[in-house]
C-alpha cells in the first residue's frame, strides 16, 4: 500500500529525514517510533503531500509522491490526524466535519450518515451542535479523528494522537483506533506511546532521522535484547557467585539479593542454573524470565546511535 | 480549478465571519457611517455650498466608498488567513484534494463578497439619502452618475483584490490578525491622499482620473497577485507560515 524508497528530506543544510526505505502492507497498522525531532511528522507530510521530498521515492497505492498529477489523488485516499487537531473553534462539531467532507467530495447521503456515524462511536453526537472551541482537549481530539475518517479513507496517518490527552481519553481513542484497524484501513501511526505502539501496531519502524529498524514487536524484542533470568536469593554472598561461575558459563549480574543471568534457551537453562545454585548453597525465593519491553527495544536502538 | 471547491472554503469562512463580533461591526459600522454620516453632512454643509461646488463635494465623498474597499477585505482577509494559522488549522486542511490556487480563491471569494457586499448596499443609501438633502440645491437627483458608477463598479473591486492579495503577502508573516489589518491600512494610504487632493482641488475626480487610478491599480492587482501566489504554497505555508 505504501511503498518508501530512499526517501530523503533536507530543510537546507539540515536533513530532516535521510535515506528511508520501507513498505506499509494494505490493512496494517505501521507505528513510526522516535525521539522528538527524529523525522516522523516530515515523513508523515511527506506521504501526505504537503511538503516535496527533496529525493528518493514514494508510492501510495498506485500513485507517487512528488507527482503534481497524483498528489490529489492521494489526497483523496488519507486521512491525516496531525499532532495539532487544527479545528475551526467557532464552528459546531457537525460544520467541522460536513465542511471536511465536502472538500472529500463525499455525496451529502453518505456524509451525513458517516458523520453520525463516527461522531456516535466517538461519544461526541450529542454534542454535535456545540463549538468545537467548547471542547475538551480529549473531545477535540476525537473530532479530528472523526474528521480524518468522514470520507472513508484507505489510509489513515496520525501523529502522536493520544500526546497529552488524560489515561481515559487516551484509552477512547486507541480503542477507536483499533476498531478502524478491524475496518481494514491502513494506518501509520507516529507515536512517542511505547505502549500504545506495542498494543495496536503489527510492525514498528523505529526512526532518528534513518530508519535504525523495523519489524513486529516480537521480532524486535528478540532480536535486540537476550533474554534473562532473575533469581531472587535470601542473601546473595561473593562466595556463592564465585561457585556458581564455576559451575555455568552464563554471564552473571548482581543486583542487591538478585542474579540477573544471560541465558539463550530458558527453558533448557533455567532448570541446571537453579540446581547449580542450589549445590552452592543459595537459598531461592523467586525466579523470573526477564522479557525485554518494546521500551528496552527502543532505548537501546536509540542509545546506539548517539 | 475547481470553482465548486474555492466556494466551500469561501462558505466555510464566511460561516466563521458571522461569529466574529469584530468581523461583524466592521462590515457595517463602517458603511453606516458612510452612507448616513456623509448625507447628513451635506445637509448641514450643503446649504452653504454653490450648485457648482457640491458636486465636487459629491464626487469627493463618493471616494470614501473606495478607502472601505480597501480597508474592509483586509479585516476577513486576515481573520481568515491568519486565523487558520492561528487555530492550526492549515495542515488538516491542506491534506485534503484541494489545490494551493482553490484555497487561495476560496479565502479571496470570502474576504471579497462581505466588504463590497456591504459598500453596495451602503452605496444605495448614501446616493438615495444624498440626492434627498441635495436635490433642493441643484434641483436634479445627482446619483447615479459615471463617477460614483466607475468607482462602484470598477475601482472598489480592483481595490478590494488588491487589499486581499496584500492581505495573503503580510499574513505570511503574521501571528496576530490585527497587526495584518494595521498593515493592510497601507493599501487605503494612497486613496486618503487622492481624496485630500481632490478636496483642495488638486486634482479633479473626473472619468479620465478615475480610469488612470483605476490603470494603476489593476497593474499593482496583476504584480500582487504573481506574489501571493508564490507566497501562498503549501510547503511553504506549512513550514514557514506555522
Amino acid at each position: 500500500m505504501i511503498t518508501i524508497e530512499s526517501l530523503t528530506k533536507k530543510f537546507g543544510e539540515v536533513t530532516a529525514v535521510e535515506e528511508l526505505t520501507f513498505q506499509v502492507k494494505e490493512g496494517e497498522v505501521f507505528g513510526f517510533l522516535g525521539p522528538n525531532g527524529a523525522g516522523k511528522t516530515t515523513t508523515i507530510r511527506m506521504l501526505c503531500c504537503l511538503i516535496s521530498k527533496t529525493s528518493g521515492e514514494a508510492t501510495i497505492g498506485d500513485y507517487q509522491i512528488g507527482k503534481a498529477t497524483d498528489s490529489v489523488q492521494i489526497r483523496k485516499m488519507i486521512g491525516l490526524v496531525p499532532d495539532n487537531v487544527g479545528l475551526y473553534e467557532d464552528l459546531t462539531a457537525f460544520e467541522n466535519l460536513d465542511f471536511y467532507g465536502k472538500l472529500y467530495e463525499c455525496p451529502e447521503g453518505r456524509r451525513r450518515e458517516n458523520i453520525e456515524r463516527f461522531l456516535k462511536m466517538l461519544e461526541l453526537w450529542d454534542r454535535k451542535d456545540a463549538r468545537a472551541g467548547s471542547f475538551s482537549k480529549g473531545m477535540k481530539q476525537k473530532l479530528a479523528l472523526a474528521r480524518a475518517l468522514v470520507h472513508e479513507p484507505k489510509i489513515l496517518f496520525m501523529d502522536e494522537p493520544t500526546a497529552n490527552l488524560d489515561p481515559e481519553s487516551a484509552k477512547t481513542v486507541r480503542d477507536f483506533i483499533i476498531e478502524v484497524k478491524k475496518q481494514g484501513r491502513t494506518i501509520f501511526l507516529n507515536t512517542h506511546n511505547l505502549d500504545e505502539a506495542q498494543r495496536i501496531c503489527d510492525r514498528i519502524g523505529v526512526i532518528k532521522t534513518k530508519l535504525l529498524t523495523v519489524g513486529t514487536p516480537e521480532q524486535l524484542r528478540e532480536s535486540l535484547s537476550k533474554p534473562k533470568t532473575e533469581i531472587r536469593l535470601a542473601q546473595v554472598t561473593e562466595a556463592l557467585v564465585s561457585a556458581l561461575k564455576k559451575l555455568i558459563p552464563n554471564e552473571i549480574e548482581v543486583s542487591d539479593n538478585k542474579l540477573i543471568i544471560d541465558v539463550t534457551e530458558p527453558d533448557k537453562e533455567n532448570p541446571a542454573i537453579i540446581a547449580a545454585i542450589a549445590s552452592a548453597g543459595g537459598l531461592i525465593q523467586e525466579v523470573t524470565d526477564l522479557v525485554p519491553t518494546l521500551e528496552d527495544v527502543y532505548l537501546q536502538i536509540v542509545k546506539e546511535t548517539k | 480549478m475547481r470553482i465548486s471547491k474555492a466556494w466551500i472554503v469561501a462558505t466555510k469562512d464566511m460561516r466563521v465571519f458571522l461569529r466574529k463580533k469584530y468581523a461583524i461591526y466592521s462590515m457595517i459600522l463602517f458603511p453606516l457611517l458612510v452612507s448616513i454620516g456623509l448625507p447628513l453632512v451635506l445637509l448641514f454643509v450643503g446649504a452653504r455650498l454653490s450648485s457648482t461646488q457640491l458636486p465636487i463635494r459629491m464626487d469627493a465623498f463618493s471616494f470614501f466608498f473606495l478607502i472601505g474597499a480597501a480597508s474592509l477585505p483586509t479585516v476577513l482577509a486576515s481573520y481568515s488567513l491568519v486565523g487558520e494559522k492561528i487555530e492550526k488549522s492549515l495542515e488538516p486542511l491542506l491534506a485534503t484534494p484541494i489545490t494551493d490556487s482553490e484555497l487561495l480563491l476560496g479565502k479571496s471569494i470570502a474576504a471579497f463578497i462581505p466588504p463590497v457586499g456591504a459598500i453596495y448596499i451602503s452605496s444605495v443609501v448614501f446616493m438615495v439619502l444624498a440626492n434627498l438633502v441635495t436635490h433642493n440645491t441643484l434641483g436634479y437627483s445627482y446619483f447615479p452618475n459615471w463617477t460614483i458608477g466607475l468607482i462602484l463598479l470598477l475601482l472598489a473591486p480592483l481595490l478590494a483584490i488588491l487589499a486581499i492579495e496584500w492581505s495573503v503577502i503580510v499574513s505570511s508573516r503574521a501571528s496576530d490578525p490585527r497587526a495584518t489589518q494595521m498593515q493592510g491600512l497601507f493599501v487605503a494610504l494612497p486613496l486618503l491622499a487622492i481624496y485630500v487632493a481632490s478636496e483642495v482641488g488638486a486634482i479633479s475626480l473626473d472619468t479620465k482620473t478615475l480610469l488612470i487610478i483605476s490603470g494603476v491599480i489593476l497593474i499593482a492587482d496583476i504584480i500582487l497577485f504573481f506574489l501571493s501566489t508564490k507566497t501562498f504554497q503549501r510547503e511553504e505555508i506549512l513550514t514557514k507560515w506555522t
